[in-house]
């Protein structure tokens, strides 16, 4: 009841085993902060199963299904034997059939499909003539991976095939030529696959984590009070934090292309303006992304911690490390649900390949509305009061 | 253009009660704040001071309860609240990776003054930091610190400051200055409600409330405070104070007993107890004993003793 000060209670030090009770005490209470920061805790568990997971199941080099074109002009029973035998290998997924060469080539062009096999007008004859006549196959070597693979497993697989279905008796030789050509990167060059994967990917990090951490150091600085207390809105503070940070990927963006044109000679075939368009789309998407995450999670810790949660899988299911067809359908979906996907076709599509905003509008409409997400869920999630 | 009501009220809010996981900080606090007034928020740590300033900003929805700031609901008017309050936080709360100036410029710029420049560079030279317009917040001292946030939560004009704890930390010195800025404001006609640990400011409020455990428990002017306690205090003076206060202490009648420099506060509610347990100490030589007004210091501290049995 009454307040007297007292002498301070004295009480015996003991030192017998100091170094090992102040260590368990701060293991102890480590653990206890850890326990509460469930986010943090998860992540321990969370990241190393999802690498084991994907790099186990969802990585898969060996192409197969690969969305492919036929472009027919001749409509013979060889002709459908060649095909029946390349889908039966499993490489192939023949998705279009067209008889014209434009629509061929666009087909290509925009990445709905990676090969198209071209068959000649007078093939069948040709072959029974024994004029060993060529069949055309094309592939988006791009991504030189897929393509090789697939090529290379070619000749043997249409000549086995083809041993049970055309002739009694092995024919001596390929009655016909398998003349392959390898569009848009015939030196098989990977690094021009990987310099316009590289501005997406390193786009996607840096993004990421600049705006993740905004939210939060508002919060942990103590600003937040203040900021909340003065009459600004969820979107107003959002924008705030995300131009600034448009600028700066757009620098980073024209760093490594620039140096992906100076040093590795990456052709820039396509439109710049479109380039800088629609990489600024991509720019904005990710940073929404991130403010996303800024804005769910409870510290800077946490918030970087799923920024690597949301960059991993971007990297391996986005078609920058592994070709993208190669993957199961489930990894293809979820790698459809993530921006760097997107802006690997486009980027790769425009630099390589000159495609235009007609070959993109897919890709270009999915990081619009990826991004419409993530605004929308930022501004919603945004804590107005201190509650 | 304030609202409804124009009867003077400056916060009117009945009932508040607020939560945090499960535990009670606010309990069922009503109080009426008159505009123009100075307006003192006395309690310990954790009473529920802070909790209680940011219901009333709209930082924080009131479980239950109701009220009106500024004549603007507290629950629905939240953002209007907000552009006529200044709201002046416990921890310094500005960015201290931003220079005074660029500071002031964001806080005008936010709540839409036409010449956010020309308002911050006034105001620089109103609160004395001509020169300082560079420094960067973080490396002001406390005091300037304190200036700083003073002056950006007053930048837009308010009707209404809520100022939580704003001297704490802070040499006595510019805790004066400070102080004298606030009446300057509050005869502006600006309202002031400001939180505080120390009684000498408390002395210098027009009117306190004293709330602890999330319960307001005594509000009016100082002097009414004091009376309405009912305390009689005796001031003791001699050798052996130390020994003294631990021969009262829990004594009948005894509510508090408590050093003060070179003497000894000895209060009780009950007079007669108090009078019949002191009795025999009076008679002793070498202790002098005198009968005075409690302090504010006393009755807080007796009101925060008497609450801890009472909710704890």
């Amino acid at each position: 009841m009454s307040t007297v000060d007292q002498p301070f209670p004295t009480h015996e030090i003991r030192e017998r085993f100091g170094f090992w009770k102040r260590s368990y005490a701060m293991l102890l209470k480590e653990f206890i902060q850890l326990r509460r920061d469930r986010v943090s805790f998860a992540m321990i568990i969370i990241i190393p199963v999802m690498q084991l997971l994907l790099f186990g199941y969802a990585i898969n080099t060996t192409p197969h299904n690969l969305p492919s074109a036929v472009l027919i002009q001749e409509d013979s029973d060889l002709a459908r034997s060649v095909l029946k035998a390349l889908e039966n290998t499993a490489y192939f997924r023949f998705l279009y059939e067209v008889h014209d060469v434009d629509d061929f080539d666009n087909l290509l062009k925009s990445g709905k499909v990676l090969f198209g096999v071209e068959i000649p007008r007078g093939f069948e004859r040709a072959v029974r003539r024994g004029d060993k006549p060529a069949l055309l196959v094309a592939a988006d070597a791009t991504d030189p991976v897929a393509a090789s693979a697939a090529l290379g497993s070619l000749g043997m697989v249409v000549q086995t095939a083809l041993k049970h279905d055309l002739y009694i008796g092995a024919p001596p030789e390929m009655p016909f030529e398998i003349r392959a050509h390898a569009r848009y990167n015939p030196a098989a060059s990977s690094s021009l696959n990987i310099v316009p994967g590289l501005v997406g990917t390193i786009l996607t990090m840096t993004m990421l984590i600049f705006t993740a951490l905004s939210v939060t150091r508002e919060v942990e600085r103590g600003t937040m009070e203040s900021l909340l207390s003065m009459p600004i809105k969820p979107v107003e503070v959002m924008f705030g934090k995300i131009i600034p940070y448009v600028l700066v990927g757009f620098v980073q963006a024209f760093l490594i292309i620039g140096i992906g044109v100076g040093l590795f000679g990456v052709p820039v075939l396509g439109n710049l303006v479109l380039l800088a368009l629609l990489s600024t789309l991509f720019i904005t998407t990710n940073l929404s992304i991130g403010y996303t995450i800024s804005t769910v999670v409870q510290n800077q810790l946490q918030a970087m911690q799923m920024s690597m949660m949301f960059f991993l899988p971007s990297i391996l299911l986005s078609g920058f490390m592994f070709p993208f067809a190669g993957m199961p359908a489930w990894a293809q979906y979820l790698g459809e649900g993530l921006p760097l996907t997107h802006y690997l076709r486009i980027v790769r599509a425009i630099m390589l390949k000159g495609a235009t905003m007609q070959n993109l509008r897919y890709d270009a409409l999915a990081l619009a509305v990826l991004m419409l997400i993530a605004m929308t869920i930022a501004v919603t999630r945004f804590r107005r009061t201190l509650d | 253009m304030n609202g409804t009501t124009g009867n003077g009220i400056a916060i009117d809010v009945k009932g508040l009660t607020k939560s945090f996981g499960g535990r009670e900080v606010v309990h069922d606090l009503s109080m009426q704040v008159k505009r123009g007034s100075i307006y003192g928020f006395l309690g310990p740590n954790g009473s529920g001071k802070t909790t209680t300033i940011r219901m009333l900003c709209g930082l924080l929805t009131p479980d239950s309860g109701e009220g009106t700031c500024l004549g603007y609901d507290i629950r629905r008017d939240a953002e209007r609240i907000k552009r006529q309050v200044g709201y002046m936080t416990q921890r310094f709360s500005l960015y201290q990776d931003l220079s005074v100036r660029e500071n002031l410029e964001f806080v005008a710029r936010l709540y839409g003054l036409r010449d956010a420049r020309a308002a911050a560079r006034d105001m620089i030279s109103r609160l004395g930091l001509s020169g300082r317009e560079e420094q960067l917040a973080g490396e002001l001292s406390g005091g300037w610190k304190q200036r700083l946030a003073l002056g950006a939560c007053t930048l837009p004009n308010p009707q209404l400051l809520l100022l939580d704890e704003p001297t704490a930390g802070v040499d006595p010195k510019a805790r004066r200055d400070f102080w004298n800025e606030i009446h300057a404001l509050a005869a502006d006609g600006l309202t002031v409600l400001v939180s505080t640990h120390y009684m000498d400011e408390a002395e210098r409020c027009h009117e306190i409330a004293y709330i602890a455990y999330g319960h307001l428990l005594a509000h009016g002017t100082v002097d009414e405070v004091i009376a309405k306690s009912a305390l009689t205090t005796y001031t003791v003076t001699g050798e052996d104070l130390n020994g003294l206060a631990a021969e009262l202490a829990g004594k009948p009648g005894i509510d508090m007993v408590a050093p003060f420099g070179t003497s000894l506060h000895v209060s009780g509610r009950d007079v007669a107890a108090l009078e019949a347990t002191i009795a025999p100490w009076r008679e002793k030589s070498g202790l002098h004993w005198q009968k005075s007004s409690p302090s504010l210091e006393d009755v807080f501290i007796e009101l925060m003793s008497r609450s801890r049995d009472n909710f704890q």
